[in-house]
């Protein structure tokens, strides 16, 4: 049997994430369909009634790959419910009747390079220590570059004096990161595009409205799942600060969420998953003047719950206005954009005035 | 001095060694009432919306307290060891509740990664209180000391009336919903007026049962209530899970046990407190097939 991975959609990160499997496990790794409401749909139908929307998701994308020939599953664990994610949603798709591997890379909510090595061996035994350390290297550094190349497009993607631009630029550097040779060449790639993206010709506005995106992570970072958020507030000329992204949650999160909790002083202990890092995110946005701050997260997301009273505090008593918002399946998108152009129309209007 | 202890949470885990460790230092504690429909309206008007009904429930009951007292206890656990983790609204209650209300907190962690023990957090206190470090300890061990024989007089009960002539039903569900008066009191009522033997699915010794139907389980609560069901699973005639909706440890942990089940069930998830007429009828028509 010739094995198919397959794996969830997150935002972007499909790429590395692509790079590495197929350097290391000489096995064809399948790109997920896009995740429509079909997949939705499917993936509610099979789920636990409350459980939150990551789960629903990638449960959705698993039976599309399932059904499209996947016969290896991999999926990630994290801090919260979504590191207990794996063994229900194994059981739920064995139930349906599918016959297939599945590698949970991360349990318990910590990381741990061994164990991520000792699974990938099992998919590979032919698997070399050096030779993944080189692979995971360069998609460590393949994350890093898309993550600062998306952070700067956020900040003007707003202003582009015509319109696609910063998508074509950025597809076209995606697709040129999957055929690197090493190091170097993703490196000489990753300045090539990025003098491209900064070259692109940006309208001139002397007050920029600023709006940070602040709140769970799988919610903001993967489009579908927040009905394209960043993309309705382009269409408002706006500047979008995020700062969730998997450089952070990965490598830095460790050492910076200790810092963060000294900087607090309305908060004592972590609390789950992200919620202390939002927490922290909003006393940034309010000290460095931004204009306003939505928070998103999936429904029946205990952490970001329990974080929204004390961020709600925050910016009442800063004058800040904030846009709580709670996507499930059956969110609609134009009800979400009637309530950011409302949220927008406030801003620009307390803008304006003064 | 008065200590006010909400009773919610974190007092179904610990109310044995609270309550004897200051009776033993001879401090004054105030318990909020059992659960009435005042108390859940203060939680549900204070809360997020989203919040569980349990939260919601233990920030009413601390409403109730803020006037009434001096200090009010409320502990974290971040975990009992890497594979024993918490919810997370274990590791948020106490900064939730310090940025709602002005009434100072007692506050401990229970961190045992970090060498953060329950005797440690009740010496943090105690200094706080100005009480001295030896009556302390004498306090902690007569309370530990209690704390086990209550426990142990309780397991050995709950035990006995597997051997009932009964219908015997199982009860899983955390302890802050079992015998909650709003929450779980009216099943366990319910359940007594049909001539049915409850089994309480927190009274059991449990180590590593919970194995026989998830592998990669961490929270320790729910390896607690799992492991009940391991424990008895030959002796019942039918089970109830009880959950606050929308608990997130419930939300996976029950549906992966039910997926494997092999015993008559109900899953009762209890949102609207309000009214009990269609818990009613599920626990009616179950205790019908439990009989038939």
């Amino acid at each position: 049997m010739d094995r198919v991975i397959a794996f969830p959609l997150m935002g972007n990160y499909h790429v590395p994430a692509k790079y590495l499997l197929s350097k290391i496990s000489d096995c064809k790794v399948m790109d997920a369909p896009k995740i429509t409401s079909k997949t939705i749909e499917l993936g509610s139908k099979n789920s636990p009634d409350f459980v939150c929307m990551p789960f629903k998701y990638t449960l959705g994308t698993y039976i599309e790959c399932l059904d499209m020939g996947a016969n290896t599953l991999i999926q990630m664990g994290g801090g919260c419910r979504y590191g207990y994610y794996s063994e229900l949603q194994e059981k739920i798709l064995k139930d349906l009747g599918y016959d297939f591997e599945y590698y949970n890379l991360v349990s318990k909510g910590y990381a741990d390079i061994f164990k991520i090595y000792n699974t990938l061996k099992k998919i590979n035994p032919k698997l070399k220590k050096i030779k993944s350390i080189y692979h995971f290297i360069i998609t460590k550094n393949m994350v890093k570059y898309i993550d600062k190349i998306e952070d700067y497009i956020r900040g003007n993607k707003g202003f582009e004096e015509v319109d696609g631009c910063f998508d074509k630029e950025f597809n076209d550097m995606l697709n040129s990161y999957l055929n690197n040779k090493g190091l170097i060449s993703l490196y000489l790639r990753y300045k090539k595009y990025k003098k491209r993206i900064k070259n692109i010709k940006l309208k001139k506005i002397d007050k920029r409205i600023k709006i940070g995106v602040i709140g769970e992570l799988y919610t903001l970072m993967e489009p579908f799942a927040n009905y394209n958020i960043e993309d309705a507030l382009y269409k408002f000329n706006v500047e979008v600060k995020r700062f969730t992204n998997v450089t952070y949650l990965l490598f830095e999160k460790g050492k910076k969420s200790k810092k963060y909790l000294k900087k607090l002083n309305n908060v004592k202990y972590k609390m789950g998953a992200d919620a202390l890092d939002n927490i922290y995110y909003t006393k940034y946005l309010i000290d460095n003047k931004y204009d306003g701050i939505i928070h998103i997260k999936s429904s029946f997301c205990t952490p970001e719950i329990g974080s929204m009273g004390i961020i709600n505090k925050m910016c009442e008593e800063n004058d800040m206005p904030v846009l709580f918002m709670s996507m499930d399946s059956n969110t609609s998108k134009v009800g979400m954009e009637t309530r950011l152009e409302a949220f927008y129309d406030m801003i620009e209007m307390r803008k304006n005035n003064g | 001095m008065k200590i006010g202890i909400p009773r919610s949470l974190y007092y179904y885990y610990f109310k044995d060694l609270w309550i004897n460790f200051f009776d033993f230092l001879d401090i004054d504690i105030i318990v909020s009432p059992k659960t009435t429909r005042e108390i859940l309206d203060l939680g549900i008007n204070n809360s997020v919306d989203e919040m569980c009904l349990s939260m919601k429930n233990y920030i009413g009951h601390v409403f109730y307290l803020k006037d009434k007292c001096d200090y009010i206890l409320i502990p974290r656990i971040d975990n009992y060891g890497l594979d024993n983790q918490t919810c997370t609204n274990f590791l948020s209650s106490y900064d939730i509740i310090n940025n709602l209300i002005d009434t100072k907190i007692l506050n401990y962690n229970i961190n045992l990664r970090n060498n953060e023990t329950e005797l440690s957090g009740l010496f943090k206190i105690s200094s706080l209180l100005g009480i001295d470090k030896g009556k302390m300890k004498k306090a902690y061990i007569y309370a530990k000391e209690k704390e086990k024989s209550i426990r142990e007089s309780k397991i050995k009960e709950n035990i006995e009336k597997l051997n009932s002539n009964k219908k015997k039903i199982l009860l899983v569900g955390h302890p802050y919903n079992l015998y909650d008066e709003l929450i779980g009191k009216q099943v366990i009522k319910m359940l007594t007026d049909l001539d049915i033997e409850i089994i309480y699915s927190d009274l059991f010794d449990t180590n590593d049962e919970f194995k026989y139907y998830s592998k990669e389980l961490y929270w320790k609560y729910s390896k607690d209530n799992i492991g009940s069901i391991v424990k008895c699973k030959d002796k019942i005639d039918g089970i109830i899970f009880i959950s606050s909706f929308p608990c997130g440890l419930d939300s996976l942990v029950n549906e992966l046990v039910i997926r494997k089940l092999d015993k008559p069930y109900i899953n009762l998830i209890i949102d609207d407190v309000e009214s009990s007429g269609g818990i009613e009828t599920r626990i009616e028509s179950f205790v019908d097939i439990i009989n038939s």
